[in-house]
């Protein structure tokens, strides 16, 4: 598998998806789009190069590559952000342990967003339940299963992007993988990501996993109707996050009782609203 | 963290530069690796033997520079290096600090035939 891409064990599924159009013509002919695994096409020795050649050492040369290793996820990260910002649309990379209430939040969030336009992208490893319950609510939903991959990659949500058929001025939702680690470091294309920690899972958990919440714009501290039940200390939650990004934004919300919500509901809004404008202008 | 996807990025750049720049063999390749960027260097170093099999870069040496980890803290307003991510600001104690630099995953150079 490329994990990398996603291709091989990866999956796209949705309605009636295929995997259409990408089935990775692992080939050399098209540098643009090649997840290429096999051994390389032709060799032409000696055809010149950026030409630092080591004079006397056979063709022995230095290449200076000053290439980001994640520079094709990036690529295409940019690629998603150009449509993104063409509609108008507002983009949000959810991101947080197993089990932190993603996919309840998610639900209670697009019951609160009423008619506006939105679409998700779910990730797992395995199974469509998630994109199933979203479904359930009435909105779109593709689910990406990343095979063994621990985290979406850029090229998987371009294409599951492809299949939502974004309306303009929409919300997007991307329900990573629940993983703390590497998602940190594949930019969607998104224009922010929301970390979600629930009170359940420890006040330190921002120093053991600080990438994660360094790259985060909004952290949403759920679970809040359960902090007096396991003795959380909701203050060292949110002095924790500050420690590792200063500039984090912090929201108490339950998805459960609807408890702060309505703030974040707001929050959205409002970012939507910014970049809808600009694009409208 | 996810060493065997860098190495698979490491392996797409270097299949594009041998058909751009037309080489068989990477004798050796030079990483630079921040010191946040959150990577397990012998994680690295065994994937990149694993991933790179079939390619020009088979048996290449690697080799991989450590860049400085450097942080603005909030309390005195000063940028400075720090030599873990959690560490306190070595001129004020401070310990709010938001990262600037040490996230760098970048291939910075090969020898190649």
């Amino acid at each position: 598998m490329c994990t990398v891409c996603g291709c091989g064990t990866g999956s796209v599924e949705g309605q009636g998806h295929r995997h259409h159009g990408h089935d990775h013509a692992h080939d050399a002919a098209d540098p643009q789009h090649h997840h290429h695994h096999g051994p390389n096409g032709d060799l032409h020795f000696g055809t010149g190069a950026a030409g630092t050649h080591v004079a006397g050492l056979s063709q022995a040369r230095l290449l200076e590559i000053e290439t980001d290793i994640l520079s094709k996820n990036d690529a295409y990260a940019d690629g998603n952000r150009r449509v993104l910002k063409a509609l108008g649309a507002y983009a949000v990379n959810l991101v947080s342990s197993p089990g932190s209430g993603k996919t309840t939040l998610l639900c209670r969030t697009i019951g609160m967003l009423g008619d506006r336009p939105l679409a998700v992208i779910e990730g797992d490893q395995q199974t469509s339940n998630d994109a199933d319950r979203i479904r359930a609510t009435g909105a779109p939903a593709i689910q990406v299963n990343t095979g063994k991959g621990c985290h979406l990659d850029a090229h998987m949500v371009g294409h599951a992007m492809d299949h939502l058929a974004l309306p303009r001025a929409a919300l997007l939702f991307i329900e990573n993988v629940g993983n703390l680690v590497c998602p940190a470091g594949f930019d969607l294309g998104e224009d922010a990501k929301v970390a979600i920690l629930s009170v359940t899972e420890g006040e330190d958990k921002p120093l053991k996993y600080p990438d994660m919440f360094t790259a985060a714009r909004l952290a949403l501290l759920n679970k809040i109707d359960l902090a007096p039940h396991c003795d959380a200390d909701l203050d060292a939650y949110e002095a924790n996050l500050r420690r590792v990004n200063p500039n984090i934004d912090i929201l108490q919300v339950s998805a459960r009782t609807g408890a702060g919500m309505a703030d974040w509901v707001g929050w959205l809004e409002a970012r939507l609203a910014a970049k809808s404008d600009k694009a409208a202008a | 963290m996810h060493e065997m996807a860098l190495c698979e990025g490491i392996r797409g750049i270097v299949e594009d530069q041998a058909r751009a720049h037309g080489f068989a063999t990477v004798r050796s390749l030079r990483l630079e690796i921040g010191r946040f960027a959150g990577v397990e260097k012998d994680a690295l170093a065994f994937a990149f033997d694993v991933v790179m099999r079939g390619s020009p870069a088979e048996g290449a040496r690697l080799e991989m520079i450590d860049l400085p980890g450097r942080a603005m803290c909030y309390d005195c307003m000063v940028e400075v290096e720090i030599e873990a991510r959690l560490a306190p600001c070595p001129r004020c104690a401070g310990g709010r600090l938001m990262p600037v630099a040490g996230d760098e995953m970048r291939i910075k150079d090969m020898e190649v035939v």
